[in-house]
Parts: C-alpha cells; structure tokens; sequence
C-alpha cells in the first residue's frame, strides 16, 4: 500500500509497464523502472521527478486509454511530481502553498511589490519615487545599496536553505544509492543530461504536445527560459562583485557585463516563458496535470514579469517612471526568490537529483555487469 | 474529407504494418491511395500495435543489431519453425528482400532501438522498435499523411465487386454516412487474420475456442480473407494452424497485448486441471519453447493449465502483469487454483524425487534433467520445495491465424485456377501462410508484413497506371 491513491495508480503502471518494456529506449524512466520489481513511495517519487513529460510513452503506448488497462504515465507521474513537491517542502508548515499556488504566488507578488512602492515613498522625500535620476548609484537614492544587498541576500539564503532542506527529505525518501554524492562521472552525465534536456526529445523525435506530431519546441522554450535565468542570475552575481571588489556602481552603460548578461538573459525570459505558456495551452489535456495549472502558470509568469519589469527599467531608467519600475522589479524578483522553495521552481532541482541517481545507478550497473 | 466519389490508383484495405507500408510505396511510385482501417483511430494497425521487433537478414553488425545473420541462417531458422512447410521461392525472395528493409522502414520515418540486452536476447536477429509497434504505426501513419494517403477509420469493407479474377468495387459501411461504393484500379488486401472471430475458429478447434484468448485487437474478423476466397482466389495455409502462446488465463478477451505473456515455464512445471504434467517444459530455449505452449494448452481439458514454481525462482523471469497465486503448501496452493490437492501433491513429489543433479543454467540446454517420470523434463529441472509455492493459470493466446490467399512474388493473388489476378494484391498476415505453414519465429510477422506490403504497393501503383 501506498501513502496516496497516486502513488498507488503509480505503481499500477509502473507495474504494467515493466511487463511490456517497449518504452524502454524513450528516456531514463523505463530503464530505472527495470531496475525494480516493486515499488516503494520513494521510487515513485523518484520515477516521477525523472519523469520530463515529453508524452512519447503516452503516444506509443497500445494500453493508453480509452483500453482498458487505461495506462497514462505522462499524466499519472506529473500529479505525483506535484504532490512531491508538497510532500518534501520545508518547514512543513508551508506544505500547503502548493495546494493553491497560483494564488499564493500572486499574492505575494502583489504585496511584495507594494512594500517596495510604499517603502520607496515612505523612506524617501516626497518626489524621490518618480523623480528623474542618472549616472552611478541612481537606484540607491531609492534604496541604499547596503538595505538592497541584505534584504535580497536574506531572501536567498532562505530560500536556499529552505530547498536544501527539502532536497534531503527528497534524498533521502528516494534512498541514496552508495557513493552517489563522490561519484564525479554521474554528477557530470546529470549535468549534461539537464543541460540539453536529453529526456524531453520523445526518444529523439521531439515531445509530444497538442497532437501525435512531436515537435522540439517545448524544448527549445525551456532552454530559453533556463538560460535567460541563468545569464539573469549571473548578471546579478557580476554586479555584486562590480560594487564590492571594485567599487563601481550600478546603473552600468549598456555595453557592460551586467548589462549585457541581463539583457540578453532577459530576452530569453521574455521568449522562454511566452512560448512555454502557449504550448502549455495547446498541450493535450489528457497529458496534463490539471490540478498544477495554477502552479506552473505562476511560476511562468513570475520569470516573464521578472524579465519584462527588469527590461523596462533598462529602457526607462532616465525617466520619472524609474521610480516605479524599479519598484516593480525588485519586488517581482524578492516574490520570486522567497517563493521558489514553495512552486514550480523545484521541480528543475529534484529532477536534478534525480537525474543524478539514474546516472548513479546506470554506472553500477554497467559495472556490475562488467564484473 | 475524402472525396469518394473519384476512382483511386490503389485501395489498401486494412490498416497495420503491411497495409502501411504498400500504402506508402504506392503513392511513393506515384498512385493516389486510399486506405481504409475497419478499426476506430484508437485501435488502428491491427496487430501490429503489439508488436516490438522485426527480423531481418544482414550481413554484417550494425547500430541495433549484432551481426551477421545471413540469408541462408535466416532461411534454416525458417525450415525449422516451419518443419519445411513454406514456399521456398517465396521464402528466399522476401529474406533477400528483409535486408533492404531495414533502411526502407527507417526512410518511413520508424526508428530502431539499439539493442538494450535484458530479457529478450534477440539483438542479432531481430531489430527493435523504438518506442514499440504503435510507436512504428504511429511514424508510418505520419508519413502516409505527409504523402498525400488518404485514410478513412471505422471504414469497414462489406463486400467486394470482383469478377473473373478482376477487382472493381469495394462497398463501404461507415457508423456516419453509411454505405458508399468505393472505385480503384487495384486493390491491396492487407486486413489480417480471422482470430478475433470465434465463431469461424470454432469451425476447426470445435468447443474449445470459445476458452481462447485473442491477444490482439477485436477488429480481425477475417472479413476480407473470407470474401476473397468466397470469390475465387485461392487459399493456403492450414485453417487450424495459428500462432498462440500460453498467455495468463487472467487476461482480457481480447487486445491483452504482450504483457499477459508467461516466460516461467521453463523455472517449474506446467500441469492441467487434474494436477497432471503433459510435456516436457524443458525442451527448447526461448522463444521457441514459447511458441509451442498456446497449443499444448488447447489440448488440455477445459484448455486451462498452470504454471507451478516456487519462490527461489521468483525474480528469474520478466515481471508479470497478475502476481502469481502463492500458497503456504502445495495443498494450499491446489486449494486457490480449485485443483485436487492430492493429485498436485503427488505429482510435485514425483518430479522433485526424478530431477537428478545437475548445473542449471537457462540460457543453455542444460544438464539439469529428470530421470524416470512420463514425460520428462529435459533440462532445467529443479526441485520445487521452497514455500511459498506459487503458480501461473494459462490458457491458449492466439496472435494469428495462417489461412490466407495465395500470392506470387508481386504480391499479386492467385486465383483457384492457378492465374494470377488482373488487379489484385496481399501483403500481411492475409498471405503469411504463403511463407509460414506452420510455427513462428519472433518478429517473422513483420517481416512477412514490411517485404510483402512494400512490394504490393510498388506492383499495385504500377499495375494502376499501366
């Protein structure tokens, strides 16, 4: 017996499907599957994180509904993900967040970029919030630079404190196989694995969407949104670095590092999370979680208004409606950075994970074949 | 919509492998087709959506396959499914012709799979789909479409206008829009088998068909292969002759696929409803002692028998579908599956007193055997005494049936007077028989289906136009 009616529907499949195996060479899921021969909560969870959603097991399956034997892994595995994600959350009292997360997440949003508008205007003159101001140390007439760096560094540090501690719960339910953290050859196939998204290719045709015709395009989306956050993160790191080591201050020339990282992460966060949501409103419904619409949705959205609030602020940084911009960014961003533990950001670090003890468990077992 | 009204190149009818793949290589040749699938969307592709793989001749190693297998090991394997009932010329042409097929299909569009071991250890002979037969119908259907194939679901065939050999009409029945008549210049009959129908195996197995589980899809009725032979063309292949496997008597009626199958029986022994053995279940390595226990089975009383192992053996052979039924005691055990228990008793302790020592090992003919019981167990014969014992119920699965028309190497039907037909063409388990008398070898059917279907559709375009 399984600790949720999901995990038992999981376990049904994955029973189905290890007697059939056709999916076999689709992506990692089959072949972790085979490994097994019944399944605790934990392999579920850990089959359902390493789960893409490409839908090419759906499309090929001859037991997929309307058959009897009803086998629909693409969806099954992506209630279970969700409710993994509630399940591992830290600290337990904010499991809850992913029961309605898109309103959770919009909430926050909202207020924390009204805490920005009124605390801009309530620490500054009247005037400092939509005056016009220019050249070095322009957004720290708003807010002084020490404040922006603690606050937002908090904001971080809990936020990773909070997804390492859910990364454990996740470790361990999935139980770590030996050596998995000191195996440097499986944490570099993770790497690569998540890097190019190698499980989201339909077994090399392309994920499967609105219909049977597969395309790359969620692919390509995801990459877009993936490394426009990336170059968007990094963008902030070299900033940082720019004011303390060497003591130049923010707004940079266009031509800057910071700058140019920012804009062209921002532009892929512009187009990224654009083409995600529209392929996510084509997608088939059979293939989606429809209970996690809400999550996902939000999760999207909050990149698109981080890259779009922070592109504004670029083009308009000169004009009264600095101010304001300004306000809008570093709230979107403070929202996004405290919520991540709490939404669909998680779901690239346990997919990570598990990404990690696939590759783990393919190294011993090509080893203990070799033996 | 398709517009029926108009007078195509080249009907298909039937809508698996066979029928895809004349489709395709007739409008490649440059006829327009209509295909025409008896089954809804869902169920397209007959037997083929439970396939997996696929033999082909080749002569050296490649991505997916080890190699080499060659023409003349491809055709002695063929003589010994078959026990020589096969059509030599036809047999060696469509082997000749598997090589190429290899590359043909993936330019369709289908993709293998390198071959990942595990428990099937056919990556020599037999290629894999990746992704499975629907995955491989589901590419072929694909490229159909891009071609410019029509295709008509739920378009089942009610009769067919054929006189002195020549193919005029096909009258259609759809659930909306009725009866219509449909024009071509050829025809490509690719409808499959008959053993989705009871009643017309009832005709040869009596009775006893009504115990048989269909392991493919409901919709192979034998509709066409019926009209065609009522109208002239001639059979081959014997009717009782079918491909069937031992598959669990749990699974449904029909469209069951690959997961019902057992490979236990060579970890234990196979006994009927009275408790009693009726073969030796080590005689053959897999898959060629997988083939032969559908009809040992039918033979059986009440065509039921059941899988007996113990728990050392448990992880030894795929995961199944249904957990087998355990029991504490053999006694118990006898209880669940409602067999005598004294009988099932007498039986186990007469096999474990018979196997004699010996170093098992399943994927040889081992020296594990048993000395002094009828029948024997050849090799792979241990004692079954570690509780809890466990059991598989199996009853006859039939994939397909072998009677089918009569072709040459164009694909082209034969007619009863032994002339070929003016316009008539079969590709697919319609015409296995022509190649198969009798057994089966893995992945045979979609060789059968590929070879014949591409070369149907290629002479079928050409007999159009000229």
């Amino acid at each position: 017996m399984h600790g949720t009616r999901i995990l038992q529907e999981a376990d049904r499949l994955m029973t189905v499907c290890n007697s059939c195996r056709y999916c076999e060479g689709l992506c990692a899921v089959f072949p972790a599957m085979e490994m097994r021969r019944a399944f605790s909560d934990g392999d579920l969870n850990y089959l359902a994180n390493l789960c893409h959603a490409c839908g090419a097991c759906y499309t090929d399956c001859q037991f997929s509904p309307p058959h009897e034997f009803n086998v629909n892994v693409p969806k099954t595995l992506a209630v279970a993900r969700a409710e993994s994600y509630a399940a591992y959350a830290w600290p337990r009292a904010f499991a809850g967040a992913f029961a309605r997360n898109g309103l959770v997440i919009s909430l926050i949003a909202a207020l924390s970029v009204a805490a920005f508008i009124f605390g801009f205007a309530a620490v500054n003159d009247r005037g400092v919030l939509t005056g016009i101001h220019t050249g070095p140390g322009a957004f720290y007439k708003l807010m002084p630079h020490n404040a922006m760096a603690l606050l937002f560094g908090a904001a971080l540090l809990y936020a990773i404190l909070a997804l390492v501690m859910g990364v454990r719960a996740f470790w361990r339910d999935i139980g770590e196989p030996v050596g998995m953290t000191t195996d440097a050859k499986s944490l570099l196939q993770a790497v690569r694995d998540a890097g190019e998204l190698r499980y989201l290719d339909g077994g090399g045709v392309g994920c499967f969407n609105e219909d049977d015709h597969p395309t790359d395009r969620r692919k390509l989306y995801h990459h877009f949104t993936f490394y426009g956050f990336a170059l968007c993160f990094a963008a902030t790191c070299v900033g940082t670095l720019y004011h303390y080591l060497l003591a130049r201050e923010a707004p940079y020339s266009w031509w800057d590092l910071p700058v140019v990282l920012g804009t062209l992460g921002g532009i892929g966060l512009v187009v990224g999370p654009i083409g995600l949501l529209s392929e996510k409103w084509k997608r088939d419904r059979v293939l989606v979680d429809e209970q996690a619409m809400g999550m996902d949705t939000a999760f999207i959205l909050m990149l698109f208004l981080t890259s779009i609030s922070g592109l504004a602020l670029l083009l308009w940084r000169e004009a009264a409606a600095m101010g304001p911009l300004l306000a809008l960014h570093l709230g979107v961003v403070f929202a996004l950075f405290i919520t991540m533990p709490y939404g669909k950001f998680v779901h690239g670090i346990y997919r990570f994970v598990a990404l990690v003890r696939y590759a783990r468990e393919r190294q011993m077992m090509v080893q203990g074949k070799a033996e | 919509m398709v517009d029926l009204t108009r007078r195509f190149d080249v009907l298909v009818i039937g809508g698996g492998n066979a029928a895809l793949c004349a489709a395709i290589s007739a409008r490649r040749a440059g006829a327009s087709v209509l295909v025409l699938e008896g089954a809804p969307k869902f169920y397209r592709g007959g037997n083929t959506r439970h396939t997996r793989n696929m033999r082909c001749a080749h002569d050296a190693a490649t991505e997916i396959l080890t190699g080499p297998y060659t023409e003349e090991e491809f055709w002695k394997d063929l003589l010994v499914v078959t026990g020589g009932q096969t059509d030599e010329e036809l047999a060696r042409f469509m082997i000749h012709e598997s090589k190429d097929i290899l590359n043909w299909i993936v330019e369709q569009g289908v993709r293998w799979q390198p071959s990942l071991g595990g428990t099937l250890s056919l990556g020599r002979t037999n290629s894999f789909f990746l992704g499975g037969g629907r995955a491989m119908l589901n590419a072929l259907y694909r490229t159909a479409e891009e071609l410019g194939v029509d295709i008509l679901y739920d378009a089942e065939v009610i009769d067919l206008v054929i006189e002195h050999g020549m193919f005029l009409s096909a009258q259609l029945k759809q659930p909306v829009g009725g009866k219509t008549e449909v024009r071509a210049s050829t025809l490509v009959a690719a409808a499959g088998g008959f053993e989705a129908n009871i009643e017309w195996l009832k005709q040869y197995w009596g009775e006893a068909a009504d115990n048989f589980l269909i392991r493919g899809t409901p919709y192979n009725r034998g509709a066409i292969l019926k009209m065609l032979l009522a109208k002239g063309v001639q059979a081959i292949g014997d009717p009782t002759q079918c491909h069937a496997v031992a598959i669990d008597a749990r699974a449904p009626k029909f469209d069951g696929g690959i997961i019902t199958r057992h490979d236990s029986v060579v970890f234990g022994i196979v006994v009927n409803k009275h408790a009693e053995r009726f073969y030796d279940e080590g005689e053959d390595i897999w898959p060629k002692r997988y083939a032969i226990w559908g009809r040992l089975v039918a033979a059986q009383p009440d065509q039921i028998a059941y899988i007996i192992f113990d728990s050392t053996v448990v992880t030894s052979f795929m995961p199944t579908l249904f957990p087998p039924i355990a029991g504490a005691t053999i006694a118990e055990l006898a209880g669940k599956l409602e067999l005598d228990a004294a009988a099932l008793e007498k039986t186990i302790t007469d096999f474990n007193a018979a196997v004699q020592p010996g170093t098992f090992d399943h994927t040889i003919l081992d020296d594990c055997r048993t000395e002094g019981i009828t029948p024997a167990k050849t090799h792979w014969a241990r004692k079954i005494e570690t509780p809890p014992y466990l059991a598989y119920p199996v009853r006859p699965g039939i994939t397909f049936t072998y009677l089918g028309t009569r072709v040459n190497r164009e694909a082209r039907m034969l007619m009863k007077d032994g002339k070929p037909s003016a316009n008539m063409f079969a590709a697919g388990e319609i015409m296995a028989g022509n190649v198969l008398g009798k057994g089966y070898a893995a992945g045979i059917g979609m060789t059968i289906g590929s070879v014949f279907g591409r070369v149907a559709g290629r002479e079928a375009a050409k007999n159009a136009r000229n």
